[in-house]
């Protein structure tokens, strides 16, 4: 590389990076002439110019890795695709966006969702696909118009389809509306979902790499992942490393939801830390103190305000024994009862266990009479054994990460308030009042009850 | 075609959409595929040529399946034994395996949905911040629990999981659309006005339409409303506007020997 933009870590942590947000703010940003009008479409016709070889060296030379969670590095997971598959390659964005407190892909999808097809083209291009599939999740119809409206206009620009701007290559797009199902977020219950079945997890191997739709070589990438891509192509992987840090570059949304004066979205390098985005969210709602939060959705340990200063990078939350996931800041202040909130992600991976492993599809059901008892008051300490005795036994046991990550809140909630749940056994039920953790005041006390 | 002629067509003189969902009698034949109620279901020849339709969009025909379930929801509001003969039919499959995905998917109804389905988040982050507090509201004011449809056919209630608007806390959907930042009176104010007939607009994108209406997008045709509604709602642009305010941008970027043929770049 003759010129690397920018030291590394010059747009570190405490500023804003918008690249992915940018335009979210225009009139009519979903249309194609305002995209193009703010320099949309520039990296697709830069892309076609180099050899597809060239764009997966870039995307691998700017480190960026999955922003679905898990945080494989994207370039890695493109060369593992069969040169001489006999069967067609296909890319499929994973668009499922159903973590709890994930919100970041969807706004995307509905104030830029040009951005994303034009990743979506290019990464098609680099992999060698002729059929791209953007798996969306069905309850956001207006996301779902705007996107069907996005790939419309980009077939009518010749963006799509047969000898794309004079090419030679050919892509066709499909978007697809799941039905209602979180498990399909995991990738292959997602091609199972795709292929018109029940959505539950495959085993792995083969990988989706070598045998996934159709049993035929498949990409499959998160919304944020793909939308990355045209950046990296236009600015160069330099560019993209010039944000975050070595093992975590590069910019990502970051989610701030619950007790924070102003929730939204915050895009910044990598590494940030919450304290940082605290201060430009205006804080804890006024009055409270931040009592724990989720870096990266329910699925991530839970943290406390000990935390509130390590780099939310991948290696900064392994570090204290979380994990990055999806950016999705769930901020709970001092009047939240933190046996109710976990309660409540329990009952949710207990309603979205697809039922395929035993572990997980029994165990996450006791565990739920289990904090209901506790939430009443009627538990025991050795009911707080159980419940680590068990996510011992279902994480790692089953198929899939839903497991593992259901068990999280559990574990780390017991790791760092252990104390409320003895509490509630000293009370004889929850020593919170739920009113006085929602945003409103609420005119009837019976009505903001926990098991409404 | 409006909401409101949608209700009166397709739902007058239609005792069992007016049933309360307890166990309807339907309800057991929509378990068992093979008992097909023929008087129920609107599915006709064009239904099952715009199944084809669907089924010309993927290189093989089961992956059409999906889509094929929200098209029978948007001609008969829920997935009928005829839908599921009809899906089967399409696409070589037995009853069984259909009724199988139809099953697996909380989207998919096996009773009569109202015109107006609004969920209630009370996942977690929702719930806490008043999810809870609106769906008890919600729940007595209209007399009827989980996955229930109002006497008059016009509102059923749903406790739905994340729907990717934490920002927006607490947040309810009616028939998929986002309704933001909601209070127990503000969403008491909301379904009177949905029984009551009138127009509401969800907070980012167009008037609300029917259930039946938002199952035929879902099932692949476009309604042509993708330009209502805002860009972006306020908390998405939070931190867009504060990057503004302070004159915070990501770096410049560029690679020299690309800059010719691209012009101006995108950053």
């Amino acid at each position: 590389m003759t010129a690397t933009p920018g030291a590394p870590g010059e747009a570190r942590a405490s500023s804003l990076t918008p690249v992915l947000t940018e335009r979210w703010d225009l009139e009519d940003s979903f249309t194609r002439r305002v995209y193009e009008r703010n320099g949309g479409y520039k990296a697709l016709r830069q892309a076609l110019q180099r050899s597809p070889e060239s764009i997966v060296e870039a995307v691998k030379d700017s480190g960026l890795r999955g922003r679905g969670g898990a945080g494989f590095p994207t370039g890695m997971k493109w060369s593992f695709v069969p040169k001489d598959s006999p069967k067609p390659t296909y890319l499929v964005v994973n668009a499922d966006e159903s973590e709890p407190g994930t919100c970041k892909d969807i706004p995307l999808m509905m104030a830029d969702p040009h951005l994303l097809v034009e990743g979506v083209i290019i990464s098609s291009y680099a992999i060698g696909a002729t059929h791209a599939f953007i798996y969306v999740r069905g309850e956001v119809l207006t996301v779902i118009r705007r996107l069907q409206h996005a790939v419309v206009e980009a077939y009518e620009a010749g963006f799509i389809g047969a000898n794309i701007l004079g090419s030679g290559f050919d892509l066709e797009i499909t978007v697809h509306a799941g039905a209602g199902a979180y498990i399909c977020g995991e990738e292959t219950a997602l091609l199972d979902s795709l292929e018109g079945r029940r959505g539950q997890p495959r085993l792995k191997p083969p990988f989706p790499a070598v045998a996934g739709l159709y049993a035929s070589p498949t990409v499959i990438n998160n919304v944020e992942t793909i939308a990355s891509v045209p950046s990296i192509v236009s600015n160069g992987s330099g560019w993209f490393r010039s944000m975050g840090s070595e093992k975590s570059p590069g910019y990502g949304i970051f989610s701030l939801s619950g007790h924070v004066t102003r929730p939204g979205q915050y895009e910044a390098p990598l590494g940030v830390t919450l304290n940082e985005l605290l201060d430009m969210a205006g804080g804890i709602r006024a009055g409270h103190e931040l009592k724990f939060w989720t870096p990266g959705g329910s699925s991530t340990p839970m943290l406390t305000a000990e935390h509130a200063d390590v780099p939310l990078d991948f290696e900064g939350m392994a570090g204290v024994g979380s994990m990055l996931g999806t950016r999705a800041l769930q901020i709970f202040d001092d009047t939240t009862c933190v046996v109710r909130a976990t309660g409540r992600w329990v009952e949710f991976y207990k309603h979205e266990s697809c039922g395929k492993c035993t572990p997980c599809r029994e165990g996450f059901w006791w565990m739920v009479q289990i904090f209901d008892r506790l939430e009443q008051g009627q538990g025991t300490e050795a009911d707080l054994e159980k419940l680590l005795d068990m996510s011992d036994n279902i994480a790692g046991r089953s198929f899939c990460a839903l497991a593992d990550g259901g068990v999280a809140p559990v574990m780390s909630s017991i790791q760092y308030f252990r104390d409320e749940y003895i509490a509630h056994f000293e009370h004889g039920g929850c020593p919170f009042d739920p009113a006085d953790s929602a945003l409103f005041t609420v005119e009837r006390q019976e009505e903001a009850g926990v098991n409404a | 075609m409006s909401p409101s002629d949608d209700v009166t067509n397709e739902q007058s003189g239609r005792p069992e959409e007016r049933m309360r969902s307890g166990v309807p009698p339907e309800d057991a034949a929509a378990t068992r595929p093979g008992v097909a109620d023929s008087a129920a279901t609107k599915l006709d020849a064009k239904a099952r040529a715009e199944m084809l339709e669907i089924v010309a969009r993927y290189p093989e025909p089961r992956s059409a399946l999906l889509p094929m379930l929200h098209l029978v929801q948007s001609y008969d509001g829920y997935v009928t034994p005829a839908g599921i003969e009809m899906c089967a039919e399409v696409l070589g499959l037995t009853e069984a395996e259909v009724a199988a995905v139809a099953t697996f998917y909380t989207m998919y109804k096996r009773r009569p949905v109202g015109d107006y389905h609004v969920g209630v988040c009370t996942n977690t982050l929702c719930a806490i911040m008043g999810g809870d507090a609106i769906w008890s509201e919600l729940s007595e004011h209209l007399g009827v629990g989980h996955d229930e449809t109002t006497d008059d056919g016009t509102v059923s209630l749903e406790r739905v999981e994340c729907n990717a608007a934490c920002d927006y806390a607490p947040v309810l959907m009616v028939n998929w659309e986002f309704v933001d930042n909601q209070t127990p009176q503000s969403a008491r104010e909301l379904v009177d006005t949905l029984r009551s007939g009138g127009a509401v607009n969800s907070s980012r994108g167009p008037r609300v339409c029917t259930w039946k209406q938002a199952e035929r997008v879902l099932a692949g045709f476009p309604d042509g409303a993708e330009t209502q509604g805002v860009s972006a709602g306020p908390a998405s642009l939070a931190g867009l506007r504060l990057a503004k305010e302070k004159g915070w941008t990501a770096p410049t970027g560029g690679q020299p020997e690309l800059d010719a043929t691209s012009g101006e770049d995108q950053k």
